[in-house]
């Protein structure tokens, strides 16, 4: 298993379905205790009519345009929240569920029309990605990771992923003070010319990004997971905020580990004939583990003062 | 309009507000004086909180002319601190209680600026002078709502400023704590800054408080405790029906 075809069919999709995963959950972290966890799922449902979008107009499924067209559908969905919480005088949250269902809904719409195209792009990569057939087919071992010219034949989304990542978490690092005073406190954040309004924008923008990054190579489903489940589990490991989102990193990254392995061996295991799907499989083991964290975490019943 | 004092800790002519169409301060002016303490009151909803967001920028101000020490609020920042409502945030953050107050340091540490030793010092003095120095390392969830508003009060205390400006700071606190605030914000008026604090309990205010701001909506009185809070300023800002309790004023109605 750990020879050259686990280097052919294994190591990238685990590779970029760790970089997906952690991807999603720094910023998820940030949602989560701003209690705007809705944000997240919004985001990677809004998604799928841009991808859609870009992929009807430029006739391609390269990943600019759809990428493109996946930012615009972003931005358009948070001026349109905004626009009917204040206009609509509703509260955010329903305001985000009556924008992100109509619009995920439009994108299945598009999404039929786009079929006769013969192009693969389905309702099921949308829901699920093709994380299992991003291999490297080129690679002959090992001995390939230290080769520059097998490196060319690296499927695109893990550089695209491991680099969404890296700025991602460039980013969170430059402004972790700000990040830290305007989650816990906006007024006194403000009060001390903390710019909070653009930081808490900066914050959905990089979900987004990570979103787009991620959704055609892992799918929707885990993107959702992704920037909830680990970071609430790591809440509960810990009292530290820089504490927790280590812990969150290291949740993402053993729930793509271990749920590309249980997809594609847990099944035989059990006497099944076909694999599951990694990116379903990834989130169902995500939710195991913010599972196991309510029940076992140490910090799960710290006293609620009010 | 007059042109804004430079005396005045706080200064403000002409601000206006509105959340939507409605208007939650119009048109008010207001004069606080330095080296005193001075509660900003008036019944629910007045705009209170609101008035002092706006002259922090932390809500944006319709119209009128803020003035910190005779200067813009941008200018004057380093000289203020504010100390919001304590339900305002969310205490099950993951962050100890040295860790809040050290946020008070924010600006002589800068976005990327590391705190020294001698900061985390002057952040356990702060803690000490609230009596919570034994609760540094504790999760800031497992506080008591008068622990946590003294969190907030020696947060204000690092931030080491002139104006201190404090939405209702006695809201939902244990007497004890009440009185280690009151100690507190005096050592802050002998030390020559200025205290202005929101404030909803009128049977203190004369017991704690120089001078008052009386508004609802728009300004209804300002001044000295002893000529500005008075029966008639309660009655014009409260309204009829209320004969203010424990106050040892009377409404003219219920004298009637």
């Amino acid at each position: 298993m750990m020879g050259a075809e686990f280097v052919q069919f294994s190591l990238t999709p685990i590779l970029i379905g760790i970089f997906a995963a952690m991807a999603c959950a720094l910023p998820g972290n940030f949602l989560i205790l701003r209690r705007q966890a809705m944000i997240g799922d919004a985001i990677s449902h809004v998604v799928l009519p841009g991808i859609v979008m870009g992929f009807l107009v430029s006739g391609t499924v390269a990943a600019g345009p759809m990428g493109l067209g996946a930012a615009g559908a972003a931005i358009i969905a948070v001026v349109l929240i905004e626009a009917i919480r204040r206009f609509g005088r509703v509260e955010p949250g329903a305001a985000m569920g009556v924008v992100f269902t109509s619009m995920f809904a439009a994108g299945v719409l598009l999404l039929e029309q786009s079929g006769s195209s013969g192009v693969h792009l389905d309702v099921e990569h949308a829901l699920m990605g093709n994380l299992e057939q991003l291999i490297w087919l080129r690679a002959s071992g090992w001995a390939s990771v230290l080769d520059p010219a097998a490196w060319a034949s690296l499927p695109p989304e893990l550089p695209t992923m491991a680099l969404t990542f890296a700025l991602i978490g460039a980013l969170t690092l430059a402004f972790w003070r700000w990040l830290k005073i305007a989650t816990f406190d906006e007024g006194f954040a403000r009060s001390l010319g903390i710019p909070a309004g653009a930081l808490g924008f900066g914050l959905v923008i990089s979900a987004a990004l990570a979103a787009v990054a991620a959704f055609q190579a892992v799918g929707s489903i885990l993107v959702i997971a992704m920037f909830i489940c680990p970071p609430a589990a790591a809440r509960l490991m810990t009292n530290s905020l820089s504490a927790q989102i280590w812990w969150s990193l290291a949740f993402a990254a053993l729930s793509a580990i271990l749920g590309y392995v249980l997809a594609g061996y847990g099944p035989l295991w059990l006497g099944a004939r076909d694999a599951v799907s990694a990116a379903g499989m990834i989130a169902v083991v995500s939710g195991v583990i913010l599972g196991l964290a309510v029940l076992f975490g140490p910090h799960r019943t710290g006293a609620r003062a009010v | 309009m007059t042109a804004l004092p430079a005396h005045s800790p706080l200064a403000v002519r002409g601000l206006s507000v509105t959340y939507g169409d409605k208007p939650a301060v119009e048109d008010v002016d207001a004069t606080f004086p330095a080296a005193a303490l001075s509660a900003i009151i008036g019944p629910n909803g007045a705009g209170k909180s609101t008035f002092l967001k706006a002259c922090l920028g932390v809500v944006p101000r319709l119209s009128g002319e803020v003035a910190i020490f005779g200067q813009t609020f941008e200018d004057a920042r380093a000289r203020v601190a504010y100390v919001p409502q304590r339900a305002s945030v969310d205490w099950d953050f993951p962050a100890t209680v040295l860790d809040v107050v050290q946020m008070g340091q924010y600006r002589r540490a800068g976005l990327w600026g590391r705190l020294s030793g001698a900061a985390r010092v002057q952040a356990l003095a702060c803690l000490d002078r609230v009596g919570m120095t034994d609760f540094a390392k504790r999760q800031i969830g497992q506080l008591s709502g008068g622990q946590q508003q003294r969190v907030f009060l020696a947060r204000a205390l690092a931030q080491e400023a002139d104006l201190y400006l404090l939405d209702e700071p006695f809201a939902g606190v244990d007497a004890a704590t009440e009185r280690a605030i009151v100690e507190v914000l005096r050592s802050l008026r002998a030390a020559g800054k200025s205290v202005i604090a929101v404030h909803h309990d009128l049977a203190t205010v004369a017991e704690y408080f120089d001078h008052v701001f009386l508004i609802n909506v728009t300004r209804r009185a300002e001044g000295p405790v002893a000529t500005a809070f008075t029966a008639e300023t309660l009655h014009a800002t409260y309204g009829g029906r209320l004969a203010p309790m424990g106050t040892g004023l009377r409404s003219q109605e219920a004298a009637e």
